[in-house]
Formats: C-alpha cells, sequence, structure tokens
C-alpha cells in the first residue's frame, strides 16, 4: 500500500506533496540535487507529464528514478500525447517498478507548449483515464485481456473548481470519482469562495472523495500576471495582483498570500492535504512547511548504485 | 439505401452540428452540441483550460462547447431524460465507427457495444 493511500484512507493525517521539478538533463544527480531540497518536507511527489505542452524526461522515468532514491512519486498521466494503448503501457510500466500512484487527467493543450504544430491525440479524455486505470486494476486490459497478477494503483484526477461552468465542476469531479477516482488534486485557484463552495460540495455529496489542493510559490506580481495571462483556466483577480505588486516588499507578499493561501486551503471541509508547486526554488519553500507546522522528515536520498 | 445513409446524415447534420461523423452520435445528451467540436474532442464535459469568460483553451475567440451545451440542455426544449444525461460517463470514441451512420449504428445497437474491461468496470456504476 502507497504512503499516499495509507494517509488518506487510514488516518486523519494531512498529505502533503509537492511537484517534481520537470528534468532535462543531468542524469541522476540533477534527481538527487532536487530530492535532497524537497523531499524531507513531502509525502510524496508528482512526476509530471510534458507539463504545460513541452517535452521533457519522460512521466514514467523520472518517476522511476524518484522511487530509487526513495521517494514516493504520484504519476501524471496526460491525455495529449499518447493513445490508449500507450498510455496503458505507461501505467503497466510503472507498476512494474512499484509504482502505485497515479493522477490521469486530460491534460493542456498542444497549443499551450513550443510544439504547437505537433497532432493532440486525446484518445481519451480525463474521466475515461481513470477508467482505463481502473480496468487494470481489476487484472485486465481494456480489451479485456487478463493481467495477472493485476496491478495495484491508488488513482487520482484533478479538477479546477474556478473554471466556467463552474456550478458544474463539483458534478464533473463526482464523474471521476464514479469513474474510479479517490483523490483530486485542484488546480491552484485564486478565488477563496469558489474553492471553498466546491470543497463544501465534494465534502457532502462524497465524503470518501479526498481533496488536495493546490498552492503555487510565486516570486512576485509579474508570476502572477504571467500565469493570469498564460494559463488557460486560472484567473487572478486584479486585487490580488495589485496586493502584491503595491507592497513595499513584493517577495514577502507573494510569500504571505501563498501562507494565506494554505492555511484557507488546509480549513476547508473535505480537503486531506496541499499540493506545493514551488516556482521560487530557494528558502521560501522550507518557511512554508514550517510555517504549516511541517517537520522535516529525515529521509536524504540513499545512495544510488551507479552514482559515481 | 444503406450505403447512401452516410451520406444522408451528413449532409444534414454537418452544416447545423458540424458533425464530425464519429458514427456514435450523443448530441441528444450534450445540448445538442457536438462534443467532437471541441478542440480536443472531449466526450465527457469541459477541461480545466475553459477561460474566465467561457471561452476554449484552444480557440479564444470560441465558447467552450461544454459551457454551450451546459446553458442548451436547460434553454431548448428538450425531454428532462435528455438533459439528465449531460454528465454521464461516455466511453471513449470507437474509431472504427468514423465514417459510418450514427442512425444505423443506434439500430443495429453497434454503437452500445464497449471495449470488455470498460463494459466489467462501469457496469455497475450505471453508465
Amino acid at each position: 500500500m502507497s504512503r499516499v493511500s495509507e494517509i488518506l484512507e487510514n488516518s486523519k493525517e494531512m498529505l502533503f506533496t509537492v511537484e517534481f521539478p520537470e528534468i532535462d538533463s543531468g542524469g541522476m544527480e540533477r534527481i538527487a540535487k532536487h530530492v535532497d531540497r524537497i523531499a524531507p518536507w513531502f509525502d510524496a511527489a508528482n512526476s509530471t507529464d510534458n507539463t504545460a505542452a513541452h517535452a521533457h524526461a519522460s512521466n514514467t522515468a523520472v518517476a522511476i528514478a524518484m522511487k530509487i532514491y526513495g521517494v514516493e512519486p504520484i504519476l501524471q498521466i496526460v491525455c495529449r500525447d499518447k493513445n490508449r494503448l500507450a498510455i496503458q503501457s505507461d501505467l503497466m510500466g510503472a507498476a512494474l517498478h512499484g509504482i502505485e500512484n497515479v493522477v490521469m487527467l486530460t491534460g493542456d493543450d498542444v497549443s499551450a507548449g513550443d510544439e504547437p504544430e505537433a497532432r493532440r491525440v486525446f484518445d481519451l479524455d480525463g474521466p475515461q483515464a481513470v477508467v482505463v486505470a481502473k480496468v487494470l486494476t481489476t487484472g485486465q486490459y481494456l480489451s479485456g485481456r487478463k493481467i495477472d497478477p493485476a496491478p495495484n494503483f491508488y488513482i487520482g484526477a484533478v479538477e479546477n473548481p474556478a473554471a466556467p461552468p463552474i456550478e458544474h465542476r463539483i458534478q464533473r469531479a463526482l464523474k471521476k470519482h464514479r469513474a474510479g477516482a479517490r483523490f483530486l488534486q485542484l488546480q491552484i485557484c485564486y478565488h477563496p469562495d469558489r474553492l471553498e463552495d466546491f470543497c463544501r460540495g465534494i465534502s457532502e455529496l462524497a465524503p470518501n472523495l479526498h481533496i488536495i489542493p493546490t498552492v503555487v510559490l510565486v516570486k512576485n506580481e509579474k508570476s502572477l500576471n504571467f500565469m493570469n495571462d498564460k494559463v488557460p483556466g486560472i484567473d487572478i483577480p486584479q486585487s490580488t495582483i495589485e496586493r502584491v505588486r503595491d507592497s513595499t516588499d513584493p517577495g514577502e507578499a507573494a510569500y504571505q498570500l501563498v501562507l494565506e493561501q494554505s492555511l484557507h486551503a488546509l480549513s476547508l471541509p473535505g480537503v486531506r492535504g496541499l499540493h506545493v508547486i514551488d516556482f521560487r526554488r530557494e528558502h521560501s519553500l522550507e518557511r512554508l512547511m514550517r510555517e504549516l507546522g511541517r517537520t522535516p522528515q529525515l529521509q536524504s536520498p540513499i545512495e544510488y548504485q551507479w552514482r559515481k | 439505401m444503406l450505403k447512401l445513409l452516410p451520406l444522408i446524415e451528413d449532409a444534414i447534420k454537418k452544416p447545423i452540428w458540424g458533425c464530425q461523423m464519429c458514427g456514435q452520435c450523443v448530441l441528444h445528451s450534450t445540448g445538442m452540441v457536438c462534443p467532437m467540436t471541441c478542440p480536443k474532442t472531449l466526450r465527457n464535459g469541459p477541461c480545466g483550460g475553459v477561460r474566465e469568460n467561457g471561452n476554449c483553451e484552444v480557440k479564444p475567440d470560441m465558447q467552450c462547447i461544454w459551457v454551450k451545451a451546459y446553458e442548451r440542455k436547460d434553454k431548448l426544449p428538450l425531454p428532462n431524460s435528455w438533459r439528465s444525461h449531460y454528465n454521464d460517463l461516455r466511453p471513449p470514441v470507437d474509431m472504427q465507427l468514423k465514417g459510418t451512420s450514427s442512425w444505423l449504428n443506434l439500430l443495429t445497437k453497434r454503437d452500445q457495444k464497449r471495449p470488455a474491461g470498460w463494459q466489467a468496470v462501469t457496469e455497475n456504476t450505471g453508465e
């Protein structure tokens, strides 16, 4: 049983997860560097799948690398780049290496990335991908071909609580729950009222669906403006951006915003943890975790056998 | 006649709904908005990239077809049983049916055929 499922299903503890930085090169040393910095503070880390439609080292490869260093991976799989055969082989390849936590998502479009001329796949969509992961756990491929023994996946999905049609988002999340998702990692949300309505709705209608909201550690108002302008589905109120911009210390104001968001998110019904994306990549990640009451866990990276 | 059916269906449904001849029509359940006109061809509702103004992540000048469907399912004079299907868990598109007549596939129940694994897992969820 994965630590993620242990915490969410069998404890009352909060689960803290982090987005593992995308990897392009630098070998296992590069992985180790990130592990050293973030692993002590988190229960698990997400291995992203060509995040923002930019090619990087593969989701499964990075998840395996994380596992080698003793970090529990949450494998993200998006539907943009792979058809149903490739998605099943990603899942089975991960299972081969003992990876159990998976998050199935639709993924942003190729037009969001640096190769907009690429063919978009979307042979499956997010909810269908959740079903496909679930099918594998019943000891068969989508076609019905047997798998023995069946892989063990702890399946999650994502949802954006703030994107239109907002009043439908709870139902859409419940659809993913019906499809087999046990937990939801949420898109970053700069509308506390929308986040609250979403979490309240889920906790009433599906108390067993664990919600993990996301916060993004940003440097200043420039990063907020960037997300507001460039990332579809993220809307940041002008007042929030101005609050950071007009501060005497924008860096500190940006940090305080994230701390406030984290405390708010963790106080909401149905919320079972927090997912952190770190764009600052300095001491503020440690500061945030300390101020949220986390103590570093001693899990320095194990010596990697191929390390020179 | 059977050979002509896809041509007739295409001639009628393309100008009205932008039909892509997927051969497994779900228009009635999506407020008469074709999900195959979503740039990502999503069959299970709006993705997380819908813009604040309700427009599409891929085509910023176009209203998200799932937002449009959400509004139209209530606005159009449709049977309530159709409206209630909006949030159905729809199976992956069967690419073998592309270009065939969904009317014929409805009659022969060919469009109800699911992969065995899908069938086994969704049987109990009423999908």
